[in-house]
């Protein structure tokens, strides 16, 4: 875009959606969390944890905020008036949205965190310097901080828990920034069977730790650009576009039937992650 | 209003006093510098262990990220801004006044951008990586990421800083010249002898360097306001309720030259008592100063006001919560004893009978210094306690041992510099003095009489 461009076409700029100037061809991996069918289990957690090396911190730093949970259950006890505390809390799984206009990307000093073709927030851990501005402009603060050296920590994985630790997952060290990846390890070696094969990866080849764990099947992932795929159906379903900052839902009465949204889509991020919203009144 | 300086003190008088200075202080200045070296001694014991163990000691959390770290390193990059005013501003404005003042002014500058430029280090996760930061030519052609705020701020740091040592040394020379010739042999009549670059005082030398002296100046104006503004940008680019305001670039450039004036009453006071300039820092040069710092400290209010109510009328309910939040919650009492000491405190400088008292002006201008070091950190951390999510909501942070004693070394970093530079460097301008001294003569023998101020 140039800067006559730019000047000429001012509202269209502020307007202009990243991926216009650079379409998903193949991939967009999306997700969508279903809170009707979320029951705060948390296995989606553990499973991440397994999954992604993640560095168990113990009581005393958990209680400092020094939680490492890439997707962290939250529990809310009131909503609109409703209180839930008598029937217990309304859980919202949060991760990284991995959103298409990511604001963690564009501060990060020494560019550690970037978009990837199949529209992932990627993290590159060698380049991160520590900065965190990423984190303090995340408006989720999806973004974990490795306050310690883990890995040299005593207990974070206790013989013979180390033995389990996953070979496809680097071990992060002190002072770098780590998040949510949709489980990329699992996406490039689903990608790159697909690809020996000539073709794309098919919808449910591939899942997520937190989607595989999910015993109410509350999570789905796949790609969005497959419109065959059941994300992308349910995107569909749910009139919920990637390029919009507002959702049918969101737009009058007749969408009432609606229940897809993204959080705090206001700000313009465009996550990748659609919530289904819970009409069920009872906790469980 | 008295006399800004004496007409009768004589040239070798000047060179006598301010030489002076570099051989035999008061006791109260080792005293001071004792006292400075323990400070460091205790943030950098603090760093070490933060270095070793991690980011986690300086008790930061996953929503919490910034804390003591980034307010701190405001703080000090505001405060280089007011040598940049006394010297360059004022230089370019003919304000004979500054000319006793503005060469401790500008070392200030220089070594509190010093002093911010630590805190960049020691909030970094993996400091051993700060290079990453650097567009330096490496064979993977990798480079920094030239949208983010924290490169612009790198490269507006090294600017000025580079920039304002320049500058600060450029002045210097026909001084460093003065100290060649009347300093005994040693090691220092050496450095003063490369330092001065073979000054003569001829005519072409003097022509020179006026010039050269006035590029420097017009060129770290804008370089001054750029700064902060870029400091500023950190947050005013960012989308966290509290931060994201347009009118935060002015803000923080005015609040730099508030915190820097104050800064210079505090040293003013502590200089003319250590180094015995009762002669040449005089109370009518404190008052006009005073008065400087008065005005700006009304332009800071006002522009927080402005912030404040572009918030409350503002469309951005996040925002205003967050304010709602500052004013109310956990911490308001700093909230409002920034208030207190930015915008209500000063209007003592407003009476008469304080512009001139050197120790009500001594207090009263380390208030206003704790003032705005809780301004900068009430822009960091309650923006991180009331986030746009309410996740943050409950994952407040009070900042552990470790970053209170980095701080507080800071303040030992700073003054350590400031009083070797004092020592070993002319910080009264003997030439501009003297200068300053010939024009009041000249203008008493063109204008005889004149009753009072002139």
């Amino acid at each position: 875009m140039s800067i006559t461009n730019l000047l000429e076409n001012w509202s269209d700029f502020r307007q202009q959606h990243p991926s216009d100037d650079r379409p998903h061809r193949e991939y967009k991996w999306a997700m969508s969390i279903d809170l009707d069918a979320c029951t705060g289990c948390n296995a989606c957690s553990v499973a991440c944890y397994a999954e992604n090396n993640l560095p168990v911190v113990g009581k005393e730093k958990f209680a400092h905020g020094h939680s490492h949970h890439w997707i962290r259950i939250e529990r809310y006890w009131d909503n609109d008036g409703r209180e839930f505390a008598d029937q217990g809390a309304q859980f919202l799984p949060m991760l990284c949205q991995q959103c298409e206009s990511a604001p963690c990307e564009t501060v990060c000093p020494v560019g550690a965190t970037n978009h990837t073709a199949d529209g992932l927030n990627s993290q590159v851990y060698n380049r991160c310097v520590g900065s965190r501005y990423c984190n303090a402009n995340c408006p989720y603060k999806a973004r974990y901080f490795n306050w310690y050296n883990y890995p040299t920590t005593e207990n974070v994985w206790p013989e013979p828990m180390n033995q389990q630790l996953n070979p496809d997952v680097t071990v992060r060290s002190k002072g770098v920034m780590e998040k949510c990846s949709f489980c990329v390890q699992r996406l490039t070696v689903a990608k790159s069977n697909a690809r020996t094969e000539g073709r794309t990866v098919i919808d449910g080849e591939v899942q997520t730790a937190c989607q595989q764990a999910c015993p109410t099947g509350a999570i789905t992932f796949g790609n969005l650009v497959d419109s065959s795929s059941k994300v992308a159906k349910q995107w569909k379903k749910q009139q919920v576009e990637l390029n919009k900052d507002k959702q049918a839902k969101d737009e009058g009465e007749s969408a009432s039937k609606l229940r897809g949204y993204r959080i705090l889509e206001g700000l313009r991020t465009y996550p990748s992650v659609m919530y289904l919203e819970q009409l069920r009144e009872s906790a469980i | 209003m008295g006399k800004d300086i004496r007409e009768d003190i004589a040239w070798a008088q000047i060179n006598k006093d301010v030489l002076k200075s570099l051989e035999t202080p008061r006791r109260m200045y080792w005293i001071i510098l004792f006292i400075a070296i323990a400070m460091v001694g205790v943030a950098v014991g603090s760093e070490v262990y933060q270095y070793q163990t991690g980011m986690g000691v300086s008790n930061k959390n996953n929503s919490h990220v910034w804390g003591l770290y980034i307010a701190t390193f405001i703080f000090w990059i505001g405060m280089s801004h007011s040598g940049t005013l006394l010297s360059a501003i004022l230089h370019l404005m003919h304000a004979d006044w500054r000319k006793p003042i503005y060469r401790f002014a500008e070392a200030m500058t220089t070594f509190s951008l010093m002093t911010a430029g630590l805190f960049v280090l020691v909030h970094l996760g993996r400091l051993w990586q700060v290079y990453y930061v650097m567009p330096y030519p490496n064979e993977r052609w990798v480079w920094p990421n030239f949208q983010s705020p924290l490169v612009w701020d790198m490269f507006a740091i090294a600017t000025y800083l580079s920039s304002s040592v320049l500058f600060l040394y450029v002045g210097m020379i026909p001084d460093l010249a003065i100290c060649r010739d009347n300093i005994h042999a040693g090691w220092r009549k050496k450095l003063y002898t490369v330092m001065s670059l073979g000054w003569e005082g001829t005519d072409r030398q003097w022509r020179n360097f006026r010039i050269t002296y006035l590029t420097i100046a017009c060129f770290l104006i804008p370089l001054a306001v750029s700064v902060h503004s870029i400091v500023a940008s950190d947050f005013a680019m960012s989308n966290m309720p509290g931060w994201h305001v347009t009118s935060f670039p002015p803000y923080f450039v005015a609040g730099a030259l508030y915190s820097g004036c104050a800064a210079i009453i505090t040293l003013f006071v502590i200089l003319r008592y250590v180094f015995k300039f009762e002669e040449y820092m005089t109370l009518p040069i404190m008052k006009k100063l005073v008065r400087l710092t008065f005005a700006i400290a009304m332009v800071w209010t006002y522009l927080n006001l402005i912030e404040f109510a572009s918030v409350w009328y503002g469309h951005d309910q996040t925002a205003k919560d967050q304010l709602i939040f500052k004013a109310t919650g956990p911490y308001a009492p700093f909230f409002w004893a920034m208030i207190f000491f930015g915008s209500i405190l000063p209007l003592m400088l407003a009476f008469k009978r304080f512009q001139t008292h050197l120790p009500i002006l001594f207090v009263v201008s380390i208030f206003l210094n704790v003032g705005m070091w809780l301004e900068r950190w009430m822009i960091i951390a309650p923006s991180f306690a009331h986030g746009h999510y309410p996740w943050t909501w409950d994952h407040d942070q009070w900042p552990s041992l470790v970053q209170w004693g980095i701080v507080f070394g800071s303040f030992g970093w700073f003054t350590l510099l400031f009083m070797v530079f004092c020592k070993v460097f002319p910080s009264v301008s003997m030439y501009e003095v003297k200068e300053m001294v010939y024009h009041r003569s000249l203008a008493l023998k063109h204008k005889p009489a004149v009753k009072g101020d002139y």
